[in-house]
């Protein structure tokens, strides 16, 4: 039985299987694995980010602090490394508790003081920028020969592709991600408290600890973004990833996660990410085109998702014959409140 | 059937519960017993969903024990009731619509395997919780996709979870047709021979004596009596609901003045909407009061605002001066010279933050259009003049009215209404939570009203109330209308008797 909230999701593997086939036929280069392998990893630090913000979308948040939060963890792990001398890997452990410290401090503040996310998240964007500006001011590189050592990792794949260590990198983060919002208690809690928060918390949910951690791992995934990025590029520069976080959403809700929160897929993240990529690399194969048509694609892109999700939560309540918000509902609910 | 022997399954001795100035629970002492189904009945305010939220755990009991099977207990929270097995299902289902079954029914319980759920484990798991209520639905499909009745029984289902002992059932059959509520009576059977003590709430008399084994009665905070249901009549019933002793009442004679010769102003035929009132028939004559008397729950607000328009009705038509005329908004119906207070003075009502004047012009000025402003001198001596009329107590006009007590509030609602000359007027418990002195000038002002030829429908809990005033009264019960008392037929006793046929 196919269950109607995998429709989404479904949608938006068909339009990326879509998108490929057009470039296979178009583009003789299309074809070897080499496309799809620089599609992992030049958008990797995008995937990751978007895992992060998965949980964030579905449990019925925002998290626009993410792109900031990249270009933060960069710098930082430039300072650690070139200025203090410290080994990459305890840099990147600092970094890392750093991120998800930020990110949880954000849950704190979201979850016992009642603050919209879209407002303390805004606040975190500026915050993790201005606190990227005041480590360092310029593009800095990032030496050291663990860096060339990843770099070097390449496991070579069928055809002129292979994969990367950011992108095996990416993979990981992103089974984890899957696992954690599938299999985990943690993860079906996010489900609960983004479907109905005070149902979830009436059910027994720990509602305020679960949003906490929901940030701190958007916190977490943001850094290890920062990290892939850093390693991707090879240096660090406050100026970084800006716009990032709506690039991550856009990925989330093209993946079929519903803004509003409750419904979606980790996965459809991944595929959400990818697909902006393709539609990058179609335009730069073409050639003709102008960068920016990307982002014209994208935004009509998203806005069809968006359509295509209402429609589909339109026309399968009209089947069931149970929407709740028929008719009869609000007559229900004022009896109920006079009944209070 | 309950052992009176048997040492009861929870009881709780001498609960209080107070909020600022409200009294919430006084002195409540009550018992209940394994396989009993114990029904809590009492009007609004008689502290049925306190006791509930002290027994689950959401409120705080000021002083009194809770002894569950001989023991003391304390439920700090609902984690506590939880584990104490008192389970409880709401009305509004609570649940997350947007999960499947399986994930509702397994939400925080499922079974796992080195940190990891394992949804084969969980699903047989959520198949044998829904068996125990007789429910034969695919665990792996989406909550929403199933009937609020089937999303009820998945919400007992996930209550009665490993170790229930007691459910409290709140109001369970407010939103379920008469199959659904006979196949959960049927599972409440069921439960009961099991062994589980079942506290029922509920608005519907049918389904107390249809279901319940014992009936407890609360009014205004207090314990007015438990009994076997098989031996207290509906009428004694109402009668302890509303605080009434039957035998105490008379037929008293009241002097009524003829209104039967007098023209129709508004006329319903068959007016109903589903799933909110029972099609209705009624005529408001002019310069008539016609009371709406019931209990809570039974359908008096429901009319009143089908009546004003505030609803829209499904069925029926409705007649004004003679004329058939669609009066389906709010906004047709002030244009036809109708007027509506609801019954909720707060939310609805007032604005709190407003002056008396503003909130009294509020009206006017919508009659003239906004784009028309009332000069300031005009809209004092309005004010002014019905502060005087009305002996609304108030310092300055300009004070904000939620600073005024409730009786005054009201009275300003009613002047608000009262300055657009109205033909008929609409009260849904005009004196609710007003203090004496106020409570007879209102009604003293509804008289008046009606010497001066205004037409007035009044919904009061208060059958006393009614009584005082009322050239008829239409008796509701489980939403619809049971009978129409005329006249020198009208007291509290003849009231009563129609609510409890």
């Amino acid at each position: 039985m196919l269950n109607e909230r995998y429709l989404p999701v479904i949608a938006t593997l068909v339009v990326f299987i879509l998108l490929y086939g057009y470039g296979m036929v178009e583009y003789k280069g299309f074809r070897d694995t080499l496309v799809f392998t620089n599609l992992l990893t030049d958008n990797a630090f995008l995937i990751v980010t978007a895992v992060g913000m998965s949980f964030v979308i579905i449990s019925g948040g925002i998290d626009l602090s993410v792109g900031s939060m990249i270009a933060f963890v960069g710098v930082l792990l430039a300072y650690l490394i070139t200025g203090l001398g410290i080994h990459p890997v305890y840099a990147a452990i600092i970094a890392l508790l750093t991120a998800t410290f930020f990110g949880m401090m954000m849950g704190v503040i979201i979850a016992y003081f009642e603050i919209q996310p879209f407002i303390v998240t805004l606040a975190g964007l500026f915050l993790f920028r201005g606190l990227a500006y005041m480590i360092n001011l310029n593009s800095v590189p990032i030496d050291h020969e663990l860096l060339v050592i990843l770099s070097e990792i390449y496991v070579p794949l069928p055809g002129r592709g292979g994969l990367t260590f950011i992108a095996m990198a990416m993979l990981a983060l992103l089974v984890i991600g899957v696992v954690v919002a599938k299999r985990t208690r943690f993860g079906l809690n996010v489900y609960a408290v983004g479907g109905d928060v005070q149902s979830a918390a009436l059910m027994g949910v720990p509602v305020k600890s679960t949003l906490v951690r929901i940030y701190a791992l958007s916190g977490l995934y943001s850094g290890a973004a920062g990290i892939t990025f850093a390693i991707y590029t090879g240096s660090a520069y406050p100026l970084a990833a800006v716009g990032v976080e709506l690039d991550a959403i856009a990925a989330v809700v093209i993946g079929g996660t519903l803004l509003t929160g409750g419904v979606g897929f980790v996965f459809g993240a991944f595929l959400g990410a990818l697909i902006q990529g393709i539609i990058q690399t179609l335009i730069s194969f073409d050639g003709t085109l102008n960068s920016w048509w990307t982002k014209v694609a994208i935004g009509a892109l998203l806005l069809m998702f968006i359509l295509m999700q209402k429609a589909i939560v339109h026309f399968t309540r009209r089947y069931s014959g149970k929407n709740p918000a028929s008719s009869e509902e609000p007559a229900m609910q004022k009896v109920e409140s006079t009944q209070a | 059937m309950t052992d009176v022997n048997q040492p009861p399954l929870l009881s709780i001795e001498h609960i209080n519960k107070r909020f600022p100035g409200v009294r919430a629970l006084n002195d409540v002492s009550l018992t209940f017993h394994s396989g009993e189904v114990h029904a809590l009945l009492g009007e609004n305010g008689a502290g049925k969903s306190t006791l509930i939220k002290v027994l689950t755990g959401i409120y705080a009991k000021d002083s009194g024990d809770i002894t569950l099977e001989g023991r003391k207990v304390h439920i700090k929270n609902s984690q506590d009731a939880q584990n104490s097995g008192i389970r409880t299902v709401y009305q509004e289902i609570n649940l997350i619509p947007t999960m499947t079954v399986a994930e509702n029914l397994t939400l925080l319980d499922q079974p796992r395997r080195f940190g990891m759920i394992r949804w084969r484990s969980a699903h047989s798991q959520a198949r044998e919780m829904l068996a125990r209520v007789g429910l034969d639905i695919d665990p792996n499909s989406l909550l929403v996709s199933h009937s609020i009745a089937v999303q009820q029984m998945v919400a007992i289902a996930r209550a009665l979870g490993s170790k229930a002992r007691l459910l409290i059932l709140d109001e369970p059959t407010a939103s379920l047709d008469s199959d659904e509520i006979a196949r959960l009576f049927g599972l409440m059977r069921q439960l009961k021979a099991q062994g589980m003590a079942i506290i029922f709430v509920t608005h519907f008399l049918d389904q107390v004596y249809a279901i319940s084994d014992t009936i407890s009665v609360l009014r205004n905070g207090s314990h007015v009596g438990t009994f076997k249901t098989r031996a207290l009549s509906q009428t004694e019933l109402v009668g302890h609901m509303l605080g009434k002793d039957l035998d105490m009442l008379q037929h008293e004679q009241r002097d009524i003045t003829e209104t039967e010769e007098k023209p129709v102003v508004l006329s319903l035929s068959q007016v109903g909407k589903t799933g909110m009132l029972k099609p209705v028939d009624l005529n408001l004559r002019q310069g008539e009061i016609v009371g709406l008397a019931g209990l809570l729950g039974s359908g008096r607000t429901e009319l009143c605002e089908l009546a004003y328009g505030a609803a829209r009705s499904d069925q029926g038509s409705k007649t004004w001066l003679g004329q058939s005329l669609p009066i389906n908004t709010p906004k047709q119906a002030i244009e036809q010279g109708m007027a509506y207070c609801p019954e909720d003075r707060k939310h609805r009502g007032i604005i709190a933050e407003l002056s008396v004047r503003e909130n009294l012009i509020l009206a006017l000025q919508s009659s003239r259009g906004w784009w028309s402003r009332i000069p300031m001198a005009e809209q004092q001596a309005v004010v002014s003049e019905f502060i005087e009329r009305l002996s609304i107590k108030t310092s300055d006009m300009e004070k904000p009215i939620g600073e005024l007590s409730g009786g005054n509030q009201q009275k300003v609602i009613l002047a608000r209404w009262l300055v657009t000359n109205p033909k008929l007027l609409i009260l849904d418990e005009p004196t609710r939570g007003i203090d004496v002195g106020a409570h007879h000038d209102i009604l003293n002002i509804i008289r008046e009203l009606c010497e001066e030829g205004m037409s007035l429908l009044v919904a009061s809990s208060e059958v006393e109330e009614i009584v005082a005033f009322a050239h008829r009264v239409v008796v509701l019960r489980d939403r619809g209308k049971v009978s129409e008392i005329v006249g020198n037929q009208i007291s509290q006793k003849s009231i009563i008797q129609a609510i409890a046929q």
